[in-house]
């Protein structure tokens, strides 16, 4: 047997109080394609940062490469060691030539002066290995997706790397840039590169991997050889926690009958969202799975008129709606919540009274534009009573606030207008254990109350907690549904292989 | 019971501690708007003393809020700009324009008197050009506005054939050299000055008890956030350069009142970089979202009383630009140690 590359012994993290990773061992050999699964959250990319050398492991754990110990005490320390990263998001520089980028920080200079022409005859030799059918002399920024990989890949050759860490590298390919990419990660194993392989897609864990990891929780919940890599023993190992009895639900929608009140037609923006429908009724909780990059977000932005699309239409009561902005949503009685509440959510400098009367302003205004304080001060209260905000006052800014309330708060604007329909995107991100429970809580007197809510999550039990029925997502179109009966259940491993698009394999 | 005393007790902790952050931050929001009160109020004492006296007299101070007014106005306009993150540098030229074409009304003898909504509405026209470049084609606010800094410029030269254009008999001159007597023989205010304070109280209404103003707040806030919240986020765009461009006309109407005369050439210049100083000496924070009128007041006062009180100390004219310019930085300086305290982080 070959030595190991890559050695991880009881590696751990954690921040603060949370342990992103508990004591895990890693061992990766040259030659081969080691893929990485897990869940979001799971601790895949905490992994990576330490392999990067950009977090540092708590003491106690141990990396070895090509068994001798290693101690990483720099972002760039991994790479010196000869594990280089490419990332989801590119770190190209778009400006720059394909020769300027994978010599970027290590240029090449003569007097002074860069020597273009050393450098672009340096890696012309590594581009031809891989097959690139552009220049040393080509910008990036007129570069596809798949050769903007190659370059990536091409610099992590350059550096004479012999571990490649890949994170999902196919999600901006098109299905023969993939192909492509798949054949050559193959050549590089072959001249006997160790390549971690991060993924969420079964068909590729089973078309490339050698070896499958799964994590879970921060804890490397099994190994599989390639003879054992079976998508229900992934799905198994992935998902295979109990259910939390926090989820609140006394709704009954299976009581449920009647015309929907939200039906999304047909709906694509020609690029990430491909032709997709789906309905939720009064009083439904329908959930929106699928993995990081299915497209659900996308399809809400589309829903709500805050992205443009090119196909489709939205009905609100059976009656087609021209929705082409987020005021036209809000006025036709849908609310959205976004998963980035700070970015595109909050006014962190701005009162919690500012922030929670925001859309209703102009309805309670007086004489067309006069604000009425009265009634945004009696609203504010009673939001923070109604969604047990806390917060010292109305007035202190919603910035200063924990994760928890903030939340709240933005869920108290959406509230306030009053919506028939409410697509929630990730609504405990970011929100500790006891804000939780109390969101869904808040979720399921919506439901109770008539209001049709559509929630998307990543986190599969909170979907199986407090849905009735789940729309599963993946690659940009509708994959299927699963509904919730009066005797069974939401089933995670039914949910995953559809998002996984297992079923189709196992078929 | 020693049981119910504890947990009020436990219970009573958390509300202190929640008064003491409520109070912590009401000290903030107040050092925040008191901000270069202050400032101004040390650099007239200071002034007052270096003069010998002659700073705190009722003509002399006649004299700096006379010449603070038509900065007091554009600054106000400016309030609403930088409030949304954009910037306005054509107001200098935007007045000269406004000017020029109200004295070139005046001289009609028919409808001479119409000269006063002439000029404010030849702002408005501009600055809604302004807007309508910055909201609807996206162009960012600095590049359109230095364009218009040069172009409107090029307008007002052209209006009066580049001469300086007279009249002395312009209607309303009052505005801009009378005064509106409150006590006779004791105490009257510049018509200039009235004018600027009016205008600095309908900008805080409109910026505090109006839906409008809470959508400029936001927009400044959080660009995207306002957007998915439903705002028009053109329409407020739209307006606020609306009206930056109308209170620059109106400074141009206040300043050809005084002078009885007007120059495409002359008139205005640089007076974008007085406006956008008092801005920001306000607390008005650059990036937007963060500040308020009465600042902006403050800031245009302050760059009123240095002018006045270096000269009242003989300060030679050279070294007022440099004291000026190095105020400029320092405003800048303490606007990003003013962020760092705040929940923008």
């Amino acid at each position: 047997m070959i030595d190991p590359i890559l050695e991880m012994r009881r590696v751990s993290k954690s921040f603060f109080s949370i342990k992103a990773l508990r004591g895990v061992d890693l061992t990766v050999y040259p030659g081969e394609i080691h893929a990485l699964m897990g869940e979001n959250g799971a601790g895949k990319s905490t992994l990576m940062k330490i392999l990067s050398g950009a977090y540092r492991p708590d003491p106690g754990g141990e990396i070895r490469i090509e068994g001798k110990p290693v101690h990483f005490n720099g972002p760039h320390a991994g790479r010196a060691a000869g594990i280089s990263i490419i990332y989801q998001e590119l770190s190209l520089a778009p400006n720059l030539s394909v020769a300027q980028n994978i010599y970027l920080g290590r240029e090449v200079s003569r007097f002074g002066m860069l020597a273009r022409e050393a450098m672009e005859a340096g890696v012309g030799p590594i581009l031809e290995r891989l097959g690139a059918d552009f220049a040393p002399s080509t910008l990036v920024a007129g570069l596809s997706m798949g050769q903007r990989q190659l370059v990536e890949i091409a610099r992590a050759l350059h550096a004479r790397s012999k571990i490649l860490i890949m994170d999902e590298p196919t999600t901006a390919l098109s299905a023969g840039e993939s192909e492509r990419l798949f054949g050559l990660i193959r050549r590089l194993r072959a001249e006997g590169l160790a390549i971690i392989y991060i993924s969420h897609r079964m068909d590729e864990v089973y078309a490339l991997g050698d070896r499958v990891t799964v994590l879970r929780d921060g804890t490397l919940v099994g190994s599989l050889d390639k003879p054992e890599i079976r998508a229900d023993t992934i799905v198994r190992l992935m998902v295979g926690r109990d259910v939390s009895s926090f989820y609140k639900k006394e709704h009954d929608p299976l009581a449920l009958h009647g015309a929907p009140v939200l039906a999304a037609v047909d709906i694509a923006d020609g690029r990430r969202v491909k032709g997709c429908s789906l309905t939720v009724h009064a009083g439904e909780v329908v959930g929106l799975a699928g993995l990081v990059g299915a497209g659900r977000t996308e399809l809400a932005h589309l829903i709500i008129g805050a992205a443009a699309k090119t196909g489709g239409h939205v009905e609100i009561e059976g009656r087609t709606v021209d929705i082409s902005t987020p005021g036209e949503a809000l006025e036709a009685g849908i609310a959205y919540l976004t998963e980035d509440r700070k970015a595109l959510g909050l006014f962190l400098d701005m009162s919690c009274l500012d922030n929670i009367n925001l859309a209703v302003l102009g309805r309670d205004a007086r004489l067309g534009g006069i604000l009425d304080r009265d009634k945004a001060r009696d609203r504010a209260r009673k939001a923070f009573a109604a969604l047990g905000i806390r917060a010292a006052d109305i007035r202190v800014a919603a910035g200063s606030l924990s994760g928890g309330n903030q939340q709240k708060v933005l869920l108290s604007r959406l509230l306030a207008t009053t919506p028939k329909v409410l697509i929630l995107d990730e609504p405990t991100r970011g929100v500790d254990v006891g804000a939780k429970s109390e969101i869904y809580s808040i979720i399921d007197n919506l439901a109770k109350s008539g209001t049709a809510v559509l929630v998307i999550s990543s986190d599969l039990p909170e979907i199986i907690g407090i849905c009735d029925r789940v729309i599963v997502m993946r690659a940009g179109s509708i994959a299927g549904e699963i509904k919730r009966t009066a005797t069974a259940p939401l089933d995670q491993e039914q949910i995953m292989a559809l998002a996984t698009g297992m079923e189709q394999l196992d078929a | 019971m020693p049981d119910d005393g504890a947990s009020a007790k436990a219970a009573a902790a958390p509300g202190l501690v929640a008064a003491q952050e409520t109070r912590r931050q009401r000290t903030r929001l107040l050092i925040r708007s008191a901000g270069m009160l202050p400032v101004l109020v040390l650099l007239c004492i200071g002034f007052h003393l270096l003069s010998d006296g002659r700073f705190f007299t009722a003509q002399n101070l006649g004299i700096v809020v006379q010449q603070a007014a038509v900065n007091t106005v554009l600054a106000a306009g400016m309030t609403f700009v930088i409030l949304t993150g954009g910037i306005d540098l054509s107001v200098g030229s935007i007045l000269a324009a406004s000017a020029m074409a109200g004295l070139i009304i005046s001289k009609f003898p028919d409808f001479g008197a119409l000269w006063l909504p002439a000029a404010v509405l030849t702002g408005a026209v501009f600055g809604i050009l302004n807007g309508g470049f910055i909201a609807l084609l996206r162009l960012p606010p600095f590049i359109v506005t230095l364009g218009s800094l040069t172009a409107v410029r090029g307008v007002a030269r052209l209006l009066g054939a580049d001469t300086t254009v007279f009249n002395s008999e312009i209607p309303y001159a009052f505005i801009g050299n009378g005064s509106l007597t409150l006590i006779p023989g004791v105490l009257s205010i510049p018509w200039l000055w009235v004018i600027a304070l009016l205008v600095i109280v309908v900008s805080w209404l409109g910026l505090r008890r109006t839906v409008l103003g809470v959508h400029i707040y936001a927009v400044g806030g959080n660009e995207s956030a306002a957007r998915l919240a439903g705002i028009k986020v053109w329409a407020v765009l739209l307006f606020v350069y609306g009206v930056s461009g109308l209170l620059a006309g109106l400074g141009g109407a206040m300043q050809a009142a005084r002078l009885y005369a007007a120059n495409g050439l002359q008139l205005g210049q640089s007076y974008e970089l007085d406006a956008i100083t008092a801005v920001i000496l306000g607390g008005t924070s650059f990036v937007g979202g963060i500040g308020s009128i009465w600042g902006t007041l403050v800031g245009a006062l302050i760059i009123a009383v240095l002018s006045n009180g270096l000269i009242l100390t003989g300060v030679s004219d050279v070294w007022q630009y440099v004291i000026k310019g190095l105020v400029i930085i320092g405003a800048v300086a303490l606007d990003r140690y003013r962020l760092q305290g705040s929940a923008r982080t």
